[in-house]
């Protein structure tokens, strides 16, 4: 079987300067697939692309063997924006009808998510009066109504406390094991040892990918955050 | 498009206002006290507030929805919610149509009340019936809400679409007849004046003033305002992007 992600020599412009130069990746089925990288690194511009809102300028973006934004896709590729995209004058509840009609969703399965992101009781608040990570929590809560086969999440777990960050990447990997594929990106590197499959970005190119376990070897560490910073240095030409 | 997804953003929307109060009063009585201001300004020439009445109910809902809708969906793109309901399979068609169906809803409510102020307590009174009056101010609400997306395409921040409003608004209010009329204009200000919506708008409310029959005049200028509003609704659609730089 194919790779549910495939990118081949994606280049994205912004700006008229190149952000994103050639860049090759594969994204297996049901894995968490952490995209890390320091901000600016093009994570962001690169899950656009995938989710196919990024006008790019050359390359391919193949997502379950159709072309990333072909509308066939929009029903099977949920997309979490860093900021949470939700409306603020809208309660919890009236933010996840709205989304679940859009994404063609049941009620039952509104009730489901209030659940599984842990916003039992704040259903009748004002989104705009949510906690940061009830904000960002409501906004992941949209994106899984649908139950899509790809999930995009652009830095999701951003100005969580530890515990919450720890939940939700055990709520991924439960995904993971239902078949759904999931593209996380982060810049907090000590997240990557909670990922199947990493890919490091690093000005717009990718400085290297593989597993957590297969990464340490080939550093030669046992701490990946250690690894990466050598890495970003070395690429750098600092020491 | 599907008219589950169009119904269900205009009910979004709806759902957005209600929980602003303010801005429902404001939308609501503004146009009522500003109707009152104008009678009581001519007072002693009633001819005038006749004259002034009919156009003023008609192009009110034009201006506040020209507003309304150029902040909301500035708001939409700045806060977002576009990009993702653009990943979504909502049709640009369903978020249009869907705003252009609750404002009209507003519009309504907001004709009807001034309607029921000047012609109840005023002593307004029309050649024709009130319901065409408040028929034709929704047609104006939603050519203001058409003109104001299109328009959001074009600011970058709340400021300057505020902004828009004296650009985009004025002009059409000062060249449409209202204030001097058309043939009293220099020929380039009849010019202008001939390529702006509101100068239609304007005339078929003027007819709708006064006693005489309906010509064939007063069903063009409705066809040029629903025709404008079409254009600028499609017009606005292309401004609405999938894949952004």
């Amino acid at each position: 079987m194919s790779a549910a992600i495939s990118v081949r020599g994606l280049r994205v412009e912004r700006g008229g300067r190149e952000v994103l130069h050639a860049i090759d990746l594969d994204v297996e089925h049901g894995r968490v697939t952490g995209l890390l990288g320091p901000s600016g690194s093009g994570k962001t511009t690169l899950m656009r692309a995938v989710v196919g809102v990024q006008l790019v300028a050359g390359g391919s973006v193949v997502v379950l063997e159709s072309n990333a934004g072909t509308p066939a896709l929009r029903q099977r590729v949920g997309y979490q924006t860093q900021d949470p995209s939700v409306y603020g004058d809208l309660t919890v509840d009236e933010n996840l009808q709205y989304f679940a009609t859009v994404l063609g969703a049941s009620r039952p399965r509104v009730t489901e998510v209030v659940g599984l992101v842990g916003l039992d009781g704040l259903e009748r608040q004002l989104a705009g009066s949510l906690s940061g990570g009830e904000h960002a929590r409501l906004s992941l809560a949209t994106v899984l109504l649908n139950e899509p086969d790809v999930l995009v999440l652009d830095e999701p777990t951003v100005g969580l406390d530890p515990m919450l960050r720890r939940d939700l990447w055990g709520f991924f990997h439960e995904l993971a094991t239902g078949g759904t594929t999931l593209l996380v990106s982060s810049h907090v590197m000590d997240e990557a040892d909670r990922c199947d499959d990493l890919v490091l970005l690093q000005e717009g190119r990718v400085l290297v990918s593989g597993t957590p376990e297969g990464l340490k070897r080939e550093t030669g560490t046992v701490d990946l955050d250690a690894a990466f910073l050598s890495l970003i240095d070395a690429a750098d030409g600092t020491p | 498009m599907s008219p589950r997804r169009t119904r269900a953003t205009a009910l979004r929307v709806l759902r957005q206002l209600r929980h602003d109060p303010r801005t429902i009063v404001l939308l609501l009585a503004v146009p009522c006290v500003l109707q009152v201001l104008v009678r009581a300004l001519f007072a002693d020439s009633p001819s005038v507030f006749q004259s002034l009445g009919v156009p003023l109910l008609g192009l009110f809902p034009f201006v506040a929805m020209f507003i309304v809708t150029s902040i909301t969906m500035l708001r939409e793109r700045t806060s977002g919610t576009l990009e993702r309901l653009l990943t979504t399979p909502l049709a640009r068609g369903d978020l249009l149509v869907g705003y252009a169906l609750a404002f009209a809803l507003v519009a309504a409510a907001q004709a009807t009340l001034v309607s029921a102020l000047s012609f109840g307590l005023l002593g307004l009174e029309s050649g024709h019936r009130p319901l065409s009056v408040i028929a034709l101010a929704i047609a104006n609400a939603v050519l203001g809400m058409a003109l104001g997306l299109f328009a959001s395409a074009f600011a970058r921040t709340e400021f300057q679409a505020v902004q828009f409003m004296p650009a985009f608004v004025l002009p059409q209010i000062l060249l449409c007849g209202l204030i001097v009329s058309r043939d009293e204009m220099a020929e380039w200000l009849r010019v202008i004046s001939a390529v702006l919506p509101l100068t239609y708008a304007y005339d078929a409310l003027a007819r709708l003033a006064s006693s005489d029959e309906l010509t064939a005049r007063f069903w063009a200028d409705v066809a040029i305002v629903v025709g404008v509003t079409v254009v600028a609704l499609v017009l606005g659609a292309a401004t609405l992007r999938r894949r952004t730089p």
